[in-house]
């Protein structure tokens, strides 16, 4: 296990209720990440796993129950509270506009300004060097900065918003599912990414419902049921097959995988 | 991970560019290809009728002048991905505002300019508001605004003086200070000198006798040129340039990034409120009357010049150098046909072509810029 993980929460989640009209999104659940660790939270469909991270975010008000940021009670107005306090969210398809450059997306409503005769201008040279820099040290090599991001790959968009939210001061980044739809190679890429962004202290909150993916780099696992957590386990302590049952809710998943031949 | 790591700085998968071909890749290729070919055109077909002595000139550039004042409004609301339809409705409702404040009312002219400005940015505030609050396509929304205005426009004008068209602004204008603003010609001098010493022509008879041919460059002209400058360093070299870019990009992604989508895509339907404004009141001023039927189809002139310049229909895209580019290819071509002695009926056929054209090579630009196939 991480040993950075062994000091206080950076937030922590306690017995959160969502319920929308009569719906019930999430019934009492519990969890805590950790500075430097990445958090993989694991489910099926309709587990609740996006009404969670999005109570996390901002987005959503919870019905009951209360989140810790850094050890304060918190309550978030509006997503742009969150992402000012250092909660950045990378959603796997919202995140990027194919028709701007790589250079004007990475500042996308954060561009640096300098002043000439006293009027405020988009300082390209700087957004420039800060993005060629940027993406050198997550290993994307790119023509220019003023390259268009439509001629990037699904993962290298990823790793460029992941590396966006990382410079502009994220300490918890949630990543939404970000390899849902990659490629075998890209999946790879944005792992590692993953694992450079953890290796800085940042908590990372993995959302994901692909086993493999989650064990190559989770430390710690939290599976999501129809709305009520499973329990969270420690990297080591827990066997692919056992994530597999807790996700799909066990039976039938059983009689299932028999008729698969256990491949799933 | 990859071996592009392990090799920074190349990656086989990546073809190199030639420095012609970055070069080429922008958007207003197709507007700057549009204008050298139509210049030509002329220069051979039209080089002696007088449409390049300074007459001619004069004449084309107060045309363009006109299309990319609307040019420059209709650019940067694309590229923040909506349409605005009622231009040409607002250029006829400001303008007939503007002459029932001085002549109906006789306020003074420069009250009558302020208070409609105000008047119509602030109806492009309700248009912007309508789109955002409801989620309608703005096509639908100003297509309203379009007849409602257009309707006013018509209206007032019959109820208040029995009449469609309102004349005599010329007369309250004399002297004003805000009209002379719009009305007004700047280096009236030097034209003067140029034509004393003979570089152009000046009258020979008649009560001009000894004036220039043309006695200065028209405040419309300097209006023109001046929103294309600041319209450009806005989109190009400011923040909420890429603002603009965004929300017309993706506005949920802009959104998620923090972008205040809503107040870009209002406050450039506000713009484009005060685009037609200046156009109408210039015209008011050039005229001395305003007419229930000016700015008739001037949206769509303004959305072809904008398509001509590079812009993508869909948003995101484009530019406004190259909006200019096909208000001044448009200029050119309409009123090049009457120097060259073409029938003026062909000049809908000419304006099809380039504008195919140009819509032709803009999605491949843009193909090799998404690197899409």
């Amino acid at each position: 296990m991480n040993t950075r993980s062994s000091h206080e929460p950076i937030i922590a989640m306690k017995n959160i209720e969502k319920h929308f009209g009569s719906v019930i999104a999430l019934a009492g659940v519990s969890v805590d990440v950790f500075p430097g660790e990445c958090h993989c939270l694991l489910g099926d469909n309709g587990a609740g796993k996006s009404t969670f991270i999005k109570t996390m975010s901002g987005v959503h008000k919870p019905t009951k129950g209360e989140i810790f940021f850094e050890n304060r009670p918190m309550s978030f107005s509006d997503p742009r509270d969150a992402i000012a306090a250092g909660i950045a969210t990378v959603h796997q398809h919202l995140a990027m506009i194919p028709l701007m450059s790589v250079s004007r997306n990475f500042f996308m409503g954060n561009e640096p300004v300098k002043k000439i005769l006293g009027m405020p201008f988009f300082d390209h040279e700087h957004a420039n060097a800060v993005t060629m820099e940027e993406m050198r040290k997550m290993g994307i090599n790119l023509r220019g900065p003023d390259q268009a991001v439509g001629t990037l790959s699904g993962g290298e968009r990823q790793t460029v918003a992941i590396a966006r939210a990382v410079h502009f001061g994220a300490k918890v980044l949630i990543l939404d599912e970000p390899t849902s739809a990659l490629g075998v190679r890209q999946t790879a890429n944005v792992l590692a990414t993953i694992d450079k962004v953890r290796k800085q202290d940042i908590a990372v909150v993995f959302i994901t419902h692909n086993v493999r993916h989650a064990l190559a780099v989770g430390d710690r696992f939290t599976v999501l049921n129809r709305g009520k957590t499973l329990g969270t386990a420690q990297r080591g302590q827990i066997t692919p097959e056992e994530l597999q049952d807790m996700m799909a809710g066990g039976q039938e998943m059983v009689a299932l995988e028999g008729s698969l031949g256990g491949t799933v | 991970m990859s071996e592009s790591t392990a090799n920074p700085g190349v990656d086989e998968r990546i073809k190199q560019q030639s420095r012609l071909q970055k070069a080429l890749v922008r958007p207003e290729l197709g507007g700057i290809c549009g204008t050298i070919v139509v210049f030509a055109l002329f220069l051979l077909f039209a080089g002696d009728s007088g449409m390049f002595n300074a007459q001619g000139v004069l004449n084309w550039s107060v045309v363009s002048a006109q299309f990319m004042i609307i040019a420059v409004g209709a650019c940067l609301l694309m590229i923040a991905g909506e349409f605005d339809l009622s231009v040409g409705s607002m250029i006829g409702f400001s303008g007939m505002m503007i002459a029932i404040f001085t002549v109906s009312f006789g306020w003074p002219v420069w009250m009558a300019i302020i208070v409609t400005f105000i008047g119509c940015i602030a109806i492009g505030a309700i248009n912007g508001f309508i789109v955002i609050r409801t989620g309608l396509p703005s096509f639908i929304v100003t297509l309203a605004s379009l007849f409602i205005l257009r309707g006013f426009t018509i209206y007032l004008p019959q109820l208040l003086e029995r009449k469609t068209i309102i004349g005599g602004v010329r007369d309250a204008a004399q002297g004003d200070w805000l009209a002379v603003i719009f009305g007004g010609k700047i280096l009236k001098g030097f034209f003067q000198w140029m034509g004393d010493v003979g570089i152009i022509g000046t009258f020979e008879r008649g009560t001009q006798a000894g004036k220039p041919v043309v006695e200065g460059i028209p405040m419309l002209i300097v209006w023109a040129i001046v929103l294309v400058i600041i319209g450009h360093i806005l989109l190009t070299r400011t923040r909420f340039g890429n603002w603009i870019f965004a929300s017309g990009g993706d506005a949920e992604s802009a959104r998620n990034s923090g972008v205040p989508v809503n107040r870009v895509k209002i406050l450039m339907f506000m713009t484009t409120a005060f685009c037609a404004c200046v156009f109408a009141t210039c015209q008011v001023m050039e005229f001395g009357s305003a007419g229930a039927d000016r700015g008739l189809l001037k949206e769509f002139e303004a959305i072809i010049a904008v398509v001509i310049g590079g812009a993508l229909l869909t948003g995101g895209y484009g530019s406004v150098i190259g909006a200019a580019l096909g208000a001044l290819i448009f200029g050119v071509v309409q009123q090049g046909l009457f120097f060259a002695g073409v029938e003026s009926s062909l000049f809908r056929v000419f304006l099809g072509l380039i504008l195919l054209f140009a819509v032709i090579l803009n999605t491949y630009i843009r193909r090799m810029i998404t690197g899409e196939r």
